[in-house]
């Protein structure tokens, strides 16, 4: 394997692992449920896009063709991944699960576990 | 024709599988292909009554623009998230927003809300019953929350309309 390969899969591997530890940073130090969903589903996904980008580099370095299970690994990993974060805010909603502090617009968490339109005079009762 | 659609459901459905299984276990050897044909007729027959009818996309292109549009933003969103994850976090300002929608059909519907689960500081909540309003928590608002809602609307559902054409 010439230099040139090695170092271009390093370097994925290096950014999927770094993006991967970023979103384990994130769901570590951030305070509330919603937020920390933030975390893992974002950088998650560059992270894993990353090391399966070198491992299809690597792949196609060591049987000269393009390898097909990361594709769909991806393809699983984008239908997938929103759905279990939806799923977990839509659970942690109807828990009424704390939220931080100075979470803005408190108030649709009542409409939205009831799966009711937000009320109109929603906005004047928050800013009191 | 009759036994056709008898026999194929989903005609679309059974192909993706097909290739789906082909692609999973990386062959196109006669045994994996027949196992395949098996596997894309019976799934499509048992799963068929559970089926809620849906509006098709009608711009495929369109579709495939819409991908390029929501990558480019997951690998923006990743970069931002992994920047306010890792700076002071007294400068995180969360929030709720009521998105109102203009889509007519659950599966557009499901679309724009996995957009925003994968897209900039944003995740889906929740739906309303009547199907108008996505509840979707922000990781930073902006001072106006209308430019969140805006954003979403012009960005990713308008583009979503054109692909259903509805």
């Amino acid at each position: 394997m010439s230099f040139a390969v090695e170092l271009t899969i390093s370097v994925l591997l290096l950014i999927g692992g770094l993006f991967v530890l970023v979103g384990s940073v994130g769901l570590l130090r951030l305070q509330d449920l919603y937020v920390r969903l933030h975390a893992p589903t974002k950088a998650t996904t560059l992270g894993l896009g990353g090391i399966l980008i070198g491992s299809m580099v690597y792949m196609f370095h060591l049987q000269g063709h393009v390898s097909i299970n990361e594709l769909l690994i991806t393809l699983f990993l984008v239908i997938t991944a929103p759905v279990t974060a939806h799923i977990l805010a839509k659970a942690a909603l109807h828990n009424q699960v704390d939220t931080m502090e100075r979470t803005r617009n408190k108030h649709l968490i009542a409409t939205a576990r009831e799966q009711l339109p937000p009320e109109k005079n929603g906005q004047s009762k928050e800013k009191t | 024709m009759n036994f056709f659609s008898r026999a194929f459901p989903m005609p679309s459905h059974s192909l993706m599988l097909l290739i789906v299984w082909l692609m999973i276990n990386s062959t196109v050897s006669l045994g994996h292909i027949l196992l395949g044909t098996v596997l894309a007729i019976a799934i499509p027959l048992l799963c068929a009554p559970l089926r809620v009818p849906q509006s098709g996309i009608k711009k495929p292109l369109k579709a495939l623009l819409y991908v390029f549009v929501v990558l480019k933003d997951i690998v923006v969103a990743n970069l931002q998230v992994a920047l306010l994850v890792l700076g002071p976090l007294r400068k995180i300002k969360p929030g709720f927003v009521a998105v109102p929608l203009d889509l007519p059909d659950t599966l557009p519907i499901t679309v724009l809300a996995s957009t925003v689960t994968m897209t900039p500081g944003t995740v889906s909540a929740d739906v309303s019953k009547d199907q108008k309003w996505l509840y979707v928590h922000v990781l930073d608002m902006p001072d106006n929350e209308q430019e969140v809602i805006d954003l979403i609307k012009n960005r990713y559902e308008s583009r979503i309309k054109e692909i259903f054409e509805c």
